[in-house]
């Protein structure tokens, strides 16, 4: 970020606002955002789930596939599922294993596949001993994630990095080759974030695919490998451009934690990570989702990730001015949940879109007064803003306009990450011309209008001021019934988003289970809030 | 630019429409005028350019221009042109299957069902396959619709179901069975590499087996559908962008009032 706008930013967070928000309501709604999250957290501490194992048993060196292509974490976290004693947890019985048998967790894992171990028939030594055993394995990976971290702080402060809004754009060929080639031309047209679309279905997989990938539908499978090749090509285009390239990736679905860790060990800069998105759109179980979303924030905030919170969505179905503070109250949710997994204010990437219909008189307003009440009340966040979507027709060269629009918004209230329109939209994922073409957009709009939002005002009892404060007002309105319900039964209600969600139903449930006597995750005191 | 702004060709044609001939408009009749933008794997230079009229000739142009051109990547240059085509075609014999039914309005549909059929129709939807989008299947079923067009799930006269995205084929036939549905929804959103194709094909095929294709009308959607294809691949109909609820039940109200009347 330019010094200018960190000022402008940080002056905000003092500052009264120049919506004139009631700040004592942002702290209320913050306050019921944070009752709702510390409910969703006690329920989380006292559960594990199958991915988060199998994340536990990667950070245990385990990686690769089995003849039938089969993850080794799978096979190692199903076998222990398979005898009932997912409870007592994987790093048990890997490090009892290690222990009876003198084997590494890969040789281990490697052993059940072959079908000459059984993890959990072993005689069990005393658990000091175990801790013990895995320490050193801990310490190892711990000092991988953090020697990661440390690469991109030091690419950021010796190349250094584009100024925000970061320009956002994805690559989805379904070929990482391609994809490469794709996200080198978008770097060297300015992009400061790829972000590598995933093949469709690929979050309801209870298990992360393997390998370079070359076949997808509307996008790319998300590998360690896949991980790996992207930042290794846009390490190479970066230094070539002279600036740090961001690359972004998917942690939803049934893999939330894995994805997290594959990312923090391959250096992924930005992930996708919403705590209700999985349950609302595709029908992820609530109680998987909330366990599985907490372990990987807490890597993603120990990697440096930044996370980015899937709000636009709601507007791709509900209308975006009646159902703006839907948007607003599950920002306030995502932003508590994130801080009870550790992950500071600066790697929140909260989401909202512009997503009105262009057919609205001073539509352009409403979305100017919105995203600046975002900014307002998130002042630290890196607030990832999506396009238009919903109105896009099909008409490429009014879209080129109406991203236009979009950017002039993003530009004026000092957005964290814009996620760049394409005129295409609605047509096909994009050619290698699109984004050209809204990478173009976007650095003249960002540019031409770079001050504007220091030298405007919202005019007192304007139509900016008075849809701020109606958004707000809604928002706090639907956080209190939540507050009163609870988020569980919120969701069974569909008082979230209009979608209904029951608390047994949806996918994954079978891979939850309460933590036992025997269960350890030093992960979590180890990642959660530091560096 | 390469060729120069302005085109000071003559125009030298027969300038009145004739519609067994018709050929784009560019501001006079039929200049034939076409924009094109492309990019080719060349890297930008004379070459470029030269290259990229021999290929706006081959495409069947005349007076190709180069109007902009940029390096997007080393070894890519992207391309605005324009051209004179000098292909035409007969407006007159042209012939698009279409779904032929009334489009009636909410209000209409449901006096129609009402009338003719005399109970609530079952109309089962689902966004099938590996396709994770509902934008398409909540657009037309949602309650609150789009562009100001109700979703089914308003119609008096329906009950409406929609089970949302990534439901296999399979499910949502099982589904229609068990709710005795009228119809069955099917919503395409992702199209690379014809998935969309291969997934409806399937649907048609497992309905066939099970001896099922005759008991429910089976009508697709989606931005890249068109009846035309749907017909192809076996649906009863299908519907393109700027289609709206009342378009899909106008058509199955109707086509269950003709097989039934049959």
């Amino acid at each position: 970020m330019d010094s200018r706008s960190e000022k402008n930013i940080k002056q905000l967070t003092y500052m009264q606002s120049k919506l004139g928000l009631d700040q004592n309501k942002i702290k209320h709604a913050k306050d019921l955002a944070k009752s709702i999250s510390d409910d969703v957290q006690a329920f989380v501490d006292k559960r594990s789930t199958l991915t988060v194992e199998r994340t536990l048993c990667r950070l245990m060196g385990i990686d690769g596939i089995d003849n039938n292509e089969v993850p080794l974490p799978n096979i190692l976290v199903d076998d222990i599922n398979n005898n009932g004693a997912l409870s007592e947890g994987a790093l048990f019985y890997i490090g009892n294993a290690m222990i009876q048998t003198g084997l590494s967790p890969q040789q281990i894992a490697e052993e059940i596949s072959a079908g000459k171990l059984e993890i959990t028939k072993l005689k069990i030594a005393p658990k000091a001993e175990i801790e013990k055993a895995i320490q050193p394995i801990i310490d190892y990976s711990i000092k991988r994630i953090r020697t990661r971290r440390q690469r991109r702080e030091h690419y950021i402060d010796t190349m250094g990095e584009g100024p925000k809004p970061y320009l956002y754009v994805i690559v989805a060929t379904g070929n990482i080759y391609e994809d490469v080639v794709q996200a080198e031309a978008a770097a060297r047209q300015g992009a400061d974030i790829i972000a590598v679309i995933r093949t469709t279905g690929q979050s309801l997989l209870d298990y992360v695919p393997y390998g370079p990938t070359t076949e997808g539908f509307g996008g790319t499978m998300a590998t360690q490998e896949n991980f790996r090749i992207m930042r290794q090509a846009l390490d190479k285009v970066g230094e070539e451009v002279g600036k740090y390239v961001r690359l972004c990736n998917y942690c939803s679905g049934l893999c939330m934690p894995e994805i997290a860790i594959m990312g923090a060990f391959e250096g992924l800069d930005v992930m996708l990570n919403d705590a209700l998105y999985g349950i609302l759109f595709r029908d992820i179980n609530m109680q998987r989702t909330m366990v599985d979303q907490y372990m990987s924030r807490i890597i993603n905030g120990f990697a440096g990730v930044i996370i980015n919170t899937g709000e636009d969505n709601y507007l791709t179905t509900a209308d975006a001015i009646e159902a703006a503070h839907t948007v607003l109250a599950s920002d306030f949710i995502n932003e508590q949940l994130a801080l009870g997994a550790g992950l500071p204010e600066e790697q929140q990437g909260l989401g909202h879109a512009f997503e009105m219909n262009p057919n609205q008189t001073n539509g352009f307003l409403m979305e100017l007064a919105e995203a600046q009440m975002l900014r307002e009340i998130f002042p630290k966040a890196t607030l990832k803003y999506m396009p238009p979507t919903k109105f896009m027709t099909g008409n490429i060269f009014k879209g080129h306009i109406q991203d236009a629009l979009f950017n002039m918004v993003g530009i004026w209230t000092h957005q964290g990450i814009q996620l760049l329109g394409m005129p295409t939209e609605a047509i096909h994922t994009p050619f290698m011309s699109d984004r050209y073409l809204s990478i173009e957009n976007a650095r003249y709009i960002f540019n031409n209008m770079k001050d504007i939002g220091d030298e405007f005002e919202f005019a007192k009892d304007g139509i900016c001021r008075k849809r701020a404060a109606k958004v707000l007002n809604k928002a706090i309105e639907l956080l209190e019934v939540m507050v009163k319900e609870g988020l569980f039964s919120s969701l069974e209600q569909g008082i979230f988003g209009d979608v209904k969600r029951p608390y047994t139903g949806g996918k994954g449930l079978a891979g939850v289970c309460i933590k036992g006597e025997n269960y350890m995750n030093p992960f979590i005191k180890i990642m959660k809030g530091n560096k | 630019m390469g060729a120069g702004l302005y085109s000071m060709e003559g125009k030298e044609f027969d300038k009145t429409l004739d519609l067994t001939k018709a050929k784009p408009y560019g501001d006079t009749m039929n200049d034939g005028k076409v924009q094109l933008s492309f990019t080719l794997p060349v890297p930008m230079g004379d070459e470029a350019i030269e290259a990229a009229k021999q290929l706006i000739i081959k495409m069947g142009f005349d007076n190709p221009l180069v109007v902009f051109y940029k390096e997007l990547t080393p070894g890519y240059t992207f391309f605005n042109c324009y051209g004179s085509t000098k292909y035409t075609v007969d407006f007159t014999t042209i012939h698009v299957p279409k779904v032929e039914s009334d489009v009636m309005n909410m209000h209409d549909c449901d006096v129609y069902i009402k009338e003719n059929i005399g109970r609530k129709l079952v109309i089962v939807g689902a966004s099938t396959g590996t396709d994770a989008h509902t934008v398409g299947i909540d657009a037309i079923m949602n309650m609150k619709g789009f562009a100001g067009h109700y979703g089914i799930e308003r119609y008096e006269m329906i009950d409406a179901y929609n089970l949302g995205s990534q439901v296999l084929n399979e499910d949502l036939i099982a589904k229609g069975l068990e709710l005795h549905a009228d119809a069955l929804l099917v919503s395409q959103t992702v199209t690379q590499k014809d998935v969309h194709i291969k997934n409806m094909v399937k649907m048609v095929e497992l309905m066939e087996a099970e001896n099922l294709r005759d008991k429910m009308i089976i009508v697709c959607g989606g931005p890249r559908i068109s009846h035309e294809l749907a017909k192809e691949i076996g649906f009863d109909a299908g519907f393109g962008m700027n289609s709206f609820a009342n378009d899909v039940v106008s058509y199955i109200a109707q086509e269950f009032v003709k097989r039934n009347n049959k």
